[in-house]
C-alpha cells in the first residue's frame, strides 16, 4: 500500500530514505504533531515536521547538514503520535545512517563521535566498557575535562567498573560480534 | 516457570544497584530468575543511529540465546534493552525477508517466540499483587512518589505493548501497594535526554529540570523509576542542574525495585542505596523507614 502512495517520480532522498528504513515521508501532512512533542525541538534547527519535508523535497544538502536527527534523543514521542504512522525517530536514523553513508562530517560531531565509539566497544569486548568509552570519548572530542568531577564520583561509587568486560577481547565470545559485523557490512554493501 | 534475566550492559555497571535490588525482589517473590549466559549488548541508540540491521542482530542474538537455552520469557529490567528487543521481535515479525536474512547474520536459528517481559508487567499480575502485599514487613508510608516511566517502556506502543503509552499506571500500583503515596503529576513520560547526557549535558539538563519543576510541583519528595539511564540522568546530574538553574530539588531518585525491597525489610547497603549521589537516608529516615 505504501508502495502505491509513492508519486510515480519520488525526489531521490525520499526514496533513499524509503530504502534505507522503509519509511515514506511522502504519508507526512505536516500537522505539526511531532513538532510539537519533541523534547528536543528547541536545540534543532528544523523541527521534525520541516525536516520531513525538507526530505520531501528533496533538499539533500540541508538534510544532510541539520542537527535535527543528530539531537534526536529517540524518545519515540514522535512515532508514537503521528496521525499517519510514519515512524519519524525511524527515518531520522535513516538521515544520520545515510549521511554517514556518503561520509558528510555531522553537525554534531560530538554526538555522532559517542556512537562511534560505544559500538567501538561493542565490537571489541561484546558490551560496553563505560570507563574505557568515557576516556576514548574525550580523545574522539578533545572535551578532556568535561565530566571529571562526576565520572570521579561515580567510580567512588562503584558505578564505574576499572577493568573493561573481558581482558582478552579477541579469544572471547565478542568474536562472535565482530562476525555479525562482517556479514552485516557485506550485505550492506551489495545494497548500495 | 524460571525466566531468562537480560541485564544488559548497564545493570552490570552503573545501574547494579538495579541489578542486586532487582534479584533482592526475585528472591522474595520467589521468581526464578537465570541470567542469560554469554550475553552482548543489545545496542541500544548508537547501533540504531549506525546500522538498521547491526542494531536488529544485536537484540535478535539476545532472543536467540535465550531460546537456545529454553526459556519462554526474558525478563528486561532495562528500557532501553526492552525496548530494542520488542522492536527487533516487531520488525522480524513485520518486514518480509527480515527473519531469514537475521538468520543468516547471526548464524543462529531465532525462533522469535520468547517473550519480551518488562518486570513492571510482572509484577502487576493479580497473583503477584498477592504474593507483594503478603511480602510487605515496612509500609513505605511519608513517601510521597512521583512514578516516572520514561520514554522507551510505553514507546512506540505499536511496539511495546505496554500498560498506557500517554500515562502508563503499572509503576503507580505497585508503589501504592507498597504503602507509599503515588502522586497524579504530569511528566510521566517526558523524556530525560537519555544518552544525550554524555555529549549533551546542558540539554540534559533543562529537560531533567522540566521534570523536577513537575515534581516539585505536586509535593514529591521521591521519584521512581524503571530505567538505568533515566536514574542516571536524574540522580547524577541532579546537582548539576540545580546549580546552572539556581534552584533546590534534593529528590532522592529511587529504581522501583528499591521501593519494593525496602518494604520487604531489606537494609540499605542491600539495595544498593549507598551507590546514588543524591543520599536517600535523610528523608528515609525523616519518614521512619530506614
Amino acid at each position: 500500500m505504501r508502495e502505491q502512495a509513492l508519486a510515480p517520480q519520488i525526489p531521490g532522498l525520499a526514496k533513499e530514505v524509503l530504502e534505507e528504513c522503509d519509511e515514506n515521508v511522502n504519508l507526512c501532512f505536516q500537522c505539526q504533531k511531532c513538532a510539537s512533542g519533541c523534547p528536543m525541538a528547541f536545540a534543532m534547527d528544523f523541527t521534525p515536521s520541516q525536516l520531513m519535508h525538507a526530505i520531501r523535497l528533496g533538499l539533500d544538502e540541508m538534510v544532510m547538514n541539520s542537527k535535527t536527527s543528530w539531537l534526536c534523543a529517540s524518545c519515540q514521542t514522535c512515532t508514537t503520535r503521528c496521525p499517519q504512522g510514519l515512524d519519524i525517530a525511524k527515518a531520522l536514523d535513516a538521515v544520520k545512517i545515510i549521511a554517514q553513508r556518503r561520509g558528510i562530517k555531522a553537525s554534531e560531531p560530538d554526538i555522532s563521535a559517542f556512537y562511534k565509539t560505544m559500538m567501538g566497544s561493542i565490537f571489541g569486548f561484546g558490551r560496553v566498557y563505560e570507563l574505557g568509552l568515557i576516556a576514548m570519548l574525550k580523545l574522539r572530542t578533545g572535551h578532556l575535562f568535561k565530566d571529571v568531577g562526576l565520572g570521579m564520583k561515580m567510580f567512588g561509587k562503584g558505578k564505574l567498573k576499572l577493568l573493561p568486560p573481558t581482558l582478552f577481547p579477541f579469544f572471547s565470545d565478542s568474536s562472535e560480534i565482530r562476525k555479525m559485523r562482517k556479514r552485516v557490512e557485506k550485505l550492506e554493501g551489495q545494497r548500495k | 516457570m524460571k525466566y531468562a534475566y537480560y541485564p544488559g550492559c548497564s545493570l552490570h555497571s552503573t545501574a547494579s544497584e538495579y541489578d542486586i535490588s532487582f534479584r533482592s525482589v526475585c528472591r522474595t517473590l520467589q521468581v526464578a530468575i537465570e541470567e542469560i549466559p554469554k550475553w552482548a549488548c543489545c545496542g541500544s541508540t548508537p547501533a540504531h543511529s549506525t546500522s538498521h540491521l547491526m542494531a536488529l542482530a544485536l537484540s535478535g542474538r539476545v532472543i536467540s540465546q535465550a531460546e537456545e537455552a529454553k526459556f519462554q520469557k526474558i525478563l528486561v529490567p532495562c528500557a532501553s534493552c526492552f525496548q530494542r528487543l520488542k522492536t527487533a521481535q516487531y520488525e522480524v515479525s513485520n518486514c518480509p525477508g527480515l527473519h531469514e536474512t537475521l538468520e543468516q547474520v547471526l548464524d543462529r536459528k531465532l525462533g522469535n517466540k520468547a517473550e519480551v517481559v518488562h518486570p513492571l508487567e510482572l509484577f502487576i499480575g493479580e497473583e503477584m499483587s498477592n504474593r507483594i502485599a503478603d511480602a510487605v514487613r515496612k509500609r513505605l508510608e511519608g513517601l510521597k512518589v512521583c512514578c516516572y516511566y520514561g520514554c522507551l517502556l510505553a514507546r512506540p506502543p505499536k511496539v511495546t505493548n505496554f500498560d498506557e503509552c500517554e500515562y502508563p499506571m503499572s509503576m503507580d500500583t505497585i508503589v501504592s501497594g507498597l504503602g507509599a503515596e503515588a502522586l497524579d503529576w504530569n511528566a510521566k513520560t517526558s523524556c530525560c535526554g537519555a544518552s544525550l547526557s554524555l555529549t549533551k549535558s546542558d540539554h540534559v539538563c533543562k529537560l531533567i529540570r522540566d521534570i523536577f519543576q513537575e515534581a516539585k510541583a505536586v509535593g514529591a519528595n521521591a521519584i521512581a523509576v524503571a530505567c538505568p539511564l533515566c536514574h542516571s540522568n536524574l540522580d547524577t546530574r541532579q546537582q548539576e542542574t540545580e546549580t546552572i538553574y539556581k534552584e533546590e530539588y534534593g529528590l532522592p531518585i529511587f529504581y522501583f525495585t528499591q521501593l519494593m525491597g525496602l518494604a520487604f525489610g531489606e537494609s540499605i547497603e542491600a539495595l544498593g542505596l549507598k551507590k546514588h549521589l543524591v543520599d536517600p537516608k535523610p528523608l528515609l529516615s525523616e519518614v521512619g523507614i530506614a
